[in-house]
């Protein structure tokens, strides 16, 4: 047993792209707890969606043994997180585990967007931040310039920060020795009273809902009976234990300073709270750990089964899901065209994308989900307040008296070459330009203010297209504005199509409501009626299309008597239809409903 | 009930075709025609006592067979079959491949009604779909036919083909009317995937027309031929009152048929079955004694009503449904009446002028 002297918990934090998992691999393989042979890249990233996205999504944990120079046998917890903005409260739990970070940075790139909000959001914790400078191998490496820049725009002294290619296996030692000599040793007294915080859970069809936690103070063993603290349930401990990569490996016993794992076979979900402090029943703690602020989704869409019947198994999968990633919210929700589904709020654009992949693939589930929307808050006439995050909700414009929209403000790495496509694009997003640095000859630092129902259609998409891939941009909420908001209609041979509204500032409309009218008359596939494809602000029609009548569709014969090819044939246009949604007399493919996403 | 005779040989393999058939192996024909007799035995117990009203030899090219092997052909289908006296017996026929002497032996052994593959009269157009004939080739076929005593005569012709514009379409009607054939059938080209065309579409190599044109061109057929006094009488065929293809006629109204040969495809009572879809395979079949029927599909309730409106309102008369199809589908058939797609009249149904051209997708439709 490690004495809790030689226990270092700590995360490595980059900027995406920036080889955080890269490095995790590098130190599994180097510490010895997998053998090169059973190495694959980015070991810790568990799901073939981070796999083949090359990120990571969900923190993972491992424990891994280390013999340091001075002789000494050391615990090294590894927290891995995730980079993307849209996960920083899957960051920030995993840092209220550790005691330190490795702020890895790109030796070509340097400081970019997220690497200041990951650092501000480790020392925000009290880390002890290690920075290392990575890929110093690649021909375009500039180690020492972005040295200065860690220093200069960071303010950490990098003056011994490790240079490392995890790539390539260089640096890997100095890392570790980093790790055992700056971060600290764990605090907590394993003879006080047992105060554990559940950093994470996940749900395990044979062990029920299987709790990480890092427990602060006191000691839990298997056969304890302990208390959630918030909650208030009580259960028995059945199995604990420690990570390793991929799996989980049992133990006698956690103590003060240890991350570790939990399961007491709870069968609700909803009694692991994420955030919630763990306690023994019979000598209790006599005040829970801060836990977490409450994180409030930002971004919200409807979620339908494309298969309507198959609407239990959508409300089991969020359920899950909600267990791993705490952040998703979700409630039911009808809509006239797509029928019974869910209302979900997301933390951003990747994360819904995110969610609905692994409600696709994990839970193997046909979707079809509807714009993105914000919160917007609408006083009416009347005095009384409302926050809406869906459309269709929105009051009549005639009680509205005035409505506000989220901002935020926004921070922007580019090349200074880019600099003016950068700040055209801010510009046609309503952004407000707030101020510019050099952080050295070549790059800029940019802020803006911008509307967040502006940037979660394909700000990042066209940021990065529009900067040939060097741009990178961060950003925080920074509360409601006052602004002209208008419901932009889409109306189908007459009818309205509730799943296909969206709202838009006023001097938007215009222009999106006929790009969604020309994107839908595209997609939707000719029929037998003539199909008019209006949009519409309150009562006004902006803009009109039409879906002509299908005109020749017709088998020209059937060879000798081949009847069952025709059959065939027939079924699989009838097939196809079965993957439209009817609304009145027009059949909808489900591209229609992304239609209002891609329209710009 | 009537019998299809398939006959997988040709000179060439068009582009656009994706049916049995088998170029550089016509020296194997003789063997063909031996296994096509041992079938005719097999089938003649079950079969052999029914009256046949309708003997269609298709293909492939049946004209590439030799005389003497279609000498031995009519030998054995009267051996083993009642055909009927004033049975129509359909000889399909490329033009690139007849002769006088052909044909007056075909007619001679009984033969009644030639089919020929004319596609187009251009020669530009027939070199595009890889045809092996040319525009004078079919006047010749036409004028040798009418010499060796053919009254029944129809063409093919193919529209919407790459390249191909409503003037070159026109053209070839009038060439036809002009021969004064009783029978013409105009299809729209269909790009089959596993084909050199369904290929070339896929690299976009292929200019094909819109579904507009393709309607001007399904609609110019129509007038044309109309002024020739051929009348549309199924969605591609056209015929002076009284040449309608009484063979084809019988697909469309579920009439039993028995298709031997490789590939054939057949309707019996209840059953849809069909042969080996490879010339070995079925070779090897009737080599070994057995049974060269590789798939048997037994129709439900629900299949032959499906059948009976999707066969049935391909022919401007429409069909007159079973009780059973017509509770069915009576619902769906009254909303496209509604919508002037269709008209009914008791349990008669067919399509109007503006439902024909889309057929599909009412059928789908009705599919529910």
């Amino acid at each position: 047993m490690n004495s809790k002297e030689n226990i270092r918990n700590f995360c490595i934090i980059a900027h995406i792209d920036h080889g955080k998992s890269t490095l995790a691999d590098r130190l599994i393989e180097f510490t010895g707890v997998l053998s090169s042979r059973d190495m694959t890249e980015q070991v810790l990233d568990t799901m073939d969606l981070e796999r083949e996205r090359g990120i990571t999504i969900k923190s993972q944990a491992v424990r891994m043994p280390y013999k340091a120079k001075n002789g000494q046998e050391y615990e090294l917890n590894l927290i891995d997180t995730p980079g993307h903005v849209d996960f920083s409260y899957e960051v920030s739990r995993a840092l209220a585990a550790c005691d330190g970070a490795i702020l890895v940075v790109d030796a070509s790139q340097g400081i970019e967007a997220q690497t200041l909000a990951n650092v501000y959001m480790a020392l925000e914790h009290d880390l002890e931040v290690v920075p290392v400078i990575n890929k110093i191998d690649l021909p375009s490496a500039r180690p020492e310039e972005v040295r200065a820049e860690i220093e200069e725009v960071i303010g950490l002294d990098a003056s011994s920060a490790p240079l490392v290619s995890a790539k390539q296996g260089i640096g890997i030692e100095e890392v570790l020795e980093a790790v055992v000599q700056r971060i600290p040793a764990p605090k907590g007294d394993a003879n006080r009273p047992l105060k554990a915080l559940i950093f994470d859970s996940l749900y395990d069809n044979y062990k029920g809902a299987v709790s990480f936690v890092r427990i602060a103070e006191g000691r839990v063993r298997q056969g304890d009976t302990i208390r959630m603290m918030s909650t208030g349930g009580a259960f028995e401990v059945t199995e604990l234990g420690f990570f390793l990569p991929g799996r989980l490996s049992p133990c006698e016993e956690l103590s003060a300073g240890e991350v570790g794992y939990l399961c007491a076979s709870i069968k609700e979900v909803s009694q692991t709270r994420v955030g919630d402090t763990i306690t023994l029943d019979h000598n209790p703690a006599s005040e829970m750990l801060p836990g977490y602020k409450q994180v409030q989704p930002m971004v919200f869409c409807g979620i339908y089964p494309a298969d309507g019947s198959a609407y239990d198994a959508l409300r089991d999968a969020l359920e899950k899901l909600k267990l791993n990633d705490a952040s998703l919210s979700f409630e039911p929700e009808t809509s006239m065209a797509l029928g019974f589904g869910f209302r979900a709020g997301f933390l951003g654009l990747l994360h819904m994308e995110v969610i609905q992949e692994r409600l696709e693939r994990e839970f193997d589930l046909d979707l079809i989900t509807t714009a993105p929307s914000v919160i917007y808050k609408v006083v009416l006439h009347s005095g009384s307040e409302l926050s809406i995050d869906n459309p269709s909700n929105l009051p009549d414009p005639s009680e509205i008296e005035y409505m506000e929209e989220p901002m935020v403000k926004a921070q922007i790495f580019t090349p200074s070459d880019y600099v003016g496509a950068v700040m055209e694009l801010c510009q046609e997003k309503r952004g407000t330009f707030r101020d510019m640095q050099y952080i050295d000859k070549t790059r800029v630092q940019l802020h803006y203010d911008l509307p967040l129902n502006e940037i979660i259609y394909d700000f990042f998409d066209q940021l990065k297209s529009r900067s040939r891939g060097y741009a990178s941009f961060d950003y925080e909420l920074s509360g409601t504005q006052r602004s002209e908001l208008v419901k932009l209609d889409m109306l189908l041979n007459g009818e309205l199509c509730d799943a296909l509204s969206t709202i838009v500032h006023r001097d938007r409309a215009y222009p999106r409501g006929r790009a969604v009218a020309e994107k839908l008359k595209e997609v939707i596939p000719r029929q037998l009626f003539e199909i008019p494809i209006q949009a519409a602000i309150g009562g006004k029609i902006i803009a009109r299309e039409t879906v002509k009548a299908m005109r020749k569709d017709v088998l020209a014969k059937c060879y000798g008597g081949d009847i069952t090819r025709k059959k065939k044939l027939l079924e699989k246009q009838k097939e196809g239809k079965k993957r439209m949604r009817t609304l009145g007399s027009v059949e909808l493919p489900s591209e229609a409903f992304i239609a209002v996403l891609k329209a710009d | 009930m009537m019998l299809y005779l398939h006959l997988p040989f040709c000179k060439r393999k068009c582009p656009y075709c994706d049916f049995v058939s088998f170029p550089g192996r016509e020296g194997e024909i003789g063997r063909y025609v031996g296994a096509l007799l041992r079938e005719m035995e097999q089938k003649s117990d079950e079969f052999g006592p029914k009256e046949i009203g309708s003997v269609f030899f298709g293909g492939g090219t049946p004209s590439l067979l030799p005389i003497a092997e279609l000498e031995r052909l009519f030998k054995g289908l009267r051996r083993h079959f009642r055909i009927q006296e004033g049975a129509e017996i359909t000889l399909e026929a490329n033009p690139g491949t007849l002769s006088p002497q052909w044909l007056r032996a075909a007619a001679s052994l009984g033969a009644n009604r030639l089919s020929l593959g004319a596609q187009a009269a251009q020669d530009r157009l027939l070199r595009a779909i890889g045809r092996i004939h040319q525009g004078n080739d079919i006047v010749s076929a036409v004028n040798w036919a009418k010499e060796a005593g053919f009254l029944n005569i129809s063409a093919d012709l193919m529209y919407a083909l790459p390249g191909q514009s409503l003037g070159d379409f026109e053209e070839s009607l009038r060439l036809l009317l002009r021969l004064g054939l009783p029978h013409i059938s105009c299809y729209n080209l269909t790009i089959e995937e596993a084909t050199p065309f369904g290929q070339s579409l896929k690299r976009g190599e292929l200019a094909l027309p819109s579904e507009d044109e393709e309607l001007a061109f399904f609609d110019l057929a129509g007038e044309i031929l109309a002024e020739g006094g051929l009348r549309r009488y199924e969605i591609s065929n056209y015929a002076l009152p009284g040449f309608e293809s009484r063979h084809n006629l019988g697909y469309w109204n579920r009439g039993e048929y028995l298709g031997l040969g490789c590939a054939a495809h057949s309707l019996a009572g209840d059953a849809r079955f069909a042969n080996a879809q490879s010339l070995d395979g079925y070779f090897a079949a009737l080599k070994g004694g057995k049974s060269p029927e590789t798939e048997r599909q037994i129709l439900s309730e629900e299949e032959i009503c499906f059948e009976e409106i999707m066969l049935g309102l391909r022919k401007m008369d429409g069909v007159v449904l079973s009780e059973k199809a017509f509770a069915r589908y009576e619902e769906g058939l009254k909303a496209l009446e509604l919508a002037g797609f269709a008209a009914l009249d008791g349990r008669r149904a067919r399509l109007t002028a503006k439902g024909l051209p889309v057929m599909n997708a009412i059928l789908t439709r009705l599919m529910g």
